[in-house]
């Protein structure tokens, strides 16, 4: 029993840490429909903004955060403006392709600028220090983590379902030209969802750090994890990224606890075996 | 008549002035990728070698030619060692981090008359690929086996190994086992993970859960390394108790400042540490820090491309410059000297280095994380080396 406990207190914070960093690539491929491929480099800028912040300029984890989500989100900004723009609406292959090329060229960027070692994030003492849970002693980030994922999935669900700029949001996805015509400034609510879904990797960069290290390779490492989980959810659906997050997390960890020696074996054959009764994802949504 | 005579000394004197030659040294290497740092040591070390020793020898002027190979890729080793012997001329070949690429590049030594000398690749059978293979790294059954010695002097009965789950990782889990199960010790249990871990708290679980005093441990030098100390820490392990011990890849010195206080007493069994205190490291790291341009960033494959650029030089030394890589090969069988890793040589019978082993700590001193030296295993040959 405490071992079951055990392995569903770490499962439950790997998914988190892929909830948070994969739910801004599930909008961007859900709500507006560009397939980006360049988002785990932007979960890595974040990485590196926060890792530098916090050992060489000595301040605290929480403007390393801070410094990490909008530092990302400055560095978007000009690339939505001049490339993302351009593949709104073309085909998947060219959404493809120009995400990837932005993948290499901010890998070769961060290599030349933050050094080809890799590089960590200096927590709190209150995140380093292990929790008792009663059955066992688990990192305090790792709780960090999950309370974190908590309040991302609540933040965003608020966002899209209930206030006027979710309204926007979800007409423009549906229909950008009615929208338009209805006074609904498209290219704004676009920019505008693009920055928060980068804002969004950047925090999963931070706070999955200690599970997923910061290292020049990071965007590509993770890449088809992030994507996984997307599709498993089913593109565009908070609750089906937390589902998918939560469900594989749960695979991945048991398998390792129990058979690590098959390694991504349970967790791709879960894959395989979602995909094929869910061919959307869990809660695909815009079929 | 005088005519003829006057061209022929001409043709003499153009000749002779030929001996003077550049001579090409081929060097492979991931100079760019992820393990881009380690190709940047090759390269520190090659320059801190040029820099000390100077760049001829007798009259040859040396000429390096780097190749890059960002990820292992046997095919394109190949290639690019072919494009080195057949259109660059190099006469020497240096580098090579992963086996793979040094076992593909092997077969076309003898064709190209041209001698191997690996800096970093640490499979026990890559110097029965080619009669030409010298190495100056060392093996993972070389840097291994001193940490069962160690493990039974601590008291230690009753070990779990945990390796990541490939070539190098199985070598280090046999040699391991070998050892401690030979000097009286029992191993619990052995896991072997895949390369792309990234959570290791399942590990550190069954760890718990083995019941063993100490855990053995094999990953390669790089990001997962940092993670799985993490995880020693965070579930606990070393509060318990329960000892940490590994080859130091696990310990490599750019690492060191991201593990932090995690890594303080970690022990590692190693070859080589940044923090070796003789005259000739002195001035290895000197000229070595130089050339990389960041201490932090130097590391052990620095060391096997300046000791092998000495290998080098002596070949060039016993074949006057002339390219002939059989009696090249054979000059340094059995050559021994004094390395910034302490004293070494190469064993005539299968050209791999035989080297001093030493056991090491993790310690903070001043202000920085070293790899502290506190034992030494004199004169360790390969004993993982089967003779073909």
């Amino acid at each position: 029993m405490p071992t079951i406990l055990s392995i569903a207190a770490d499962a439950l914070a790997y998914g988190m840490v892929l909830f948070v960093i994969s739910i801004g690539l599930s909008v961007t491929m859900g709500l507006m429909k560009v397939v980006n491929l360049a988002h785990g480099a932007f979960a890595m800028i974040g990485g590196y903004i926060a890792s530098y912040v916090t050992q060489q300029m000595g301040l605290p984890f929480g403007v390393a955060i801070l410094a990490a989500v909008l530092g990302t989100v400055l560095i978007a900004i000009p690339l939505e403006r001049f490339l993302y723009r351009r593949i709104y609406g073309a085909r998947d292959l060219t959404q493809v392709l120009m995400t990837i090329g932005i993948t290499f060229v901010i890998i070769g960027v961060a290599n030349f600028v933050m050094g080809p070692s890799l590089k960590t994030i200096a927590l709190p003492s209150e995140l380093q220090a292990p929790v008792d849970l009663g059955f066992r002693t688990i990192a305090a980030h790792k709780l960090f983590a999950v309370a974190v994922g908590v309040v991302v999935a609540g933040a965003l669900w608020f966002i899209i379902e209930r206030t006027p700029f979710g309204v926007r949001l979800r007409a423009s996805v549906d229909d950008a030209a009615m929208a338009g015509a209805l006074g609904v400034k498209t290219k704004w609510v676009y920019a505008v969802s693009f920055a928060l879904a980068i804002g969004l990797a950047a925090l999963g960069g931070v706070v999955g750090a200690q599970l997923l290290p910061i290292e020049p390779y990071y965007a590509m490492h993770y890449m088809v994890t992030f994507l996984v989980v997307v599709s498993v959810g089913g593109a565009g659906s908070i609750t089906g990224a937390l589902v998918a997050a939560l469900l594989l997390g749960a695979v991945q960890t048991t398998g390792r606890y129990l058979m690590p020696e098959y390694g991504e074996f349970f967790f791709y054959l879960a894959v395989i075996a979602i995909v094929c009764v869910f061919p959307n994802g869990l809660m695909g949504r815009f079929k | 008549m005088s005519r003829l005579v006057l061209t022929m000394l001409a043709l003499m004197l153009s000749s002779s002035v030929a001996f003077a030659d550049t001579i090409k040294i081929g060097v492979v290497g991931p100079f760019s990728g992820p393990a881009a740092l380690q190709g940047r040591n090759f390269q520190a070390g090659i320059d801190a070698w040029l820099a000390v020793n100077g760049n001829t020898i007798d009259d040859d002027t040396i000429e390096i030619v780097y190749r890059d190979l960002p990820a292992a890729d046997p095919s394109q080793s190949a290639a690019l060692t072919q494009e080195l012997i057949v259109s660059e001329g190099v006469q020497y070949l240096g580098g090579y981090y992963y086996t793979p690429d040094a076992l593909a590049a092997a077969p076309i030594l003898e064709e190209g008359n041209v001698p191997m000398v690996v800096f970093n690749a640490a499979t026990s059978a890559l110097v029965n690929a080619s009669p030409f293979v010298v190495r100056t790294s060392f093996t993972t059954w070389q840097t291994s086996t001193p940490m069962a010695a160690v493990a039974r002097e601590r008291g230690i009965d009753k070990i779990i190994t945990v390796v990541s789950d490939y070539g190098p990782g199985v070598d280090a889990e046999n040699a391991f086992v070998t050892g401690f199960t030979a000097a009286g010790g029992q191993i619990v249990e052995s896991l072997r993970m895949p390369m792309n871990t990234n959570d290791f708290s399942p590990i550190m679980q069954r760890i718990k859960d083995s019941g063993a005093e100490a855990v053995f441990a094999f990953l390669p030098a790089g990001p997962a390394t940092l993670g799985f100390v993490q995880a020693y820490v965070e579930n606990g392990l070393k509060d318990a108790g329960v000892q940490l011990l590994a080859p130091g890849d696990l310990a490599q010195e750019p690492d060191l400042a991201a593990l932090g206080d995690n890594a303080l007493g970690l022990l590692t069994t190693f070859h080589y540490a940044v923090s070796h205190d003789s005259p000739e490291n002195a001035a290895f790291v000197k000229a070595a820090t130089t050339a990389i341009g960041n201490a932090e960033q130097l590391s052990f494959p620095a060391v096997g491309a300046y000791d092998g650029m000495y290998v080098i030089s002596k070949m060039i030394e016993a074949t006057g410059g002339k390219q002939d890589a059989a009696t090249a090969v054979e000059a340094v069988k059995g050559l021994s000297w004094i390395s910034p890793r302490g004293p070494v040589s190469i064993n005539p019978e299968n050209r791999h280095i035989t080297q001093n082993i030493y056991l090491r700590e993790v310690a903070f001193e001043d202000g920085e994380y070293i790899n502290k030296e506190i034992q030494t295993f004199e004169n360790q040959g390969d004993p993982g080396w089967k003779a073909p």
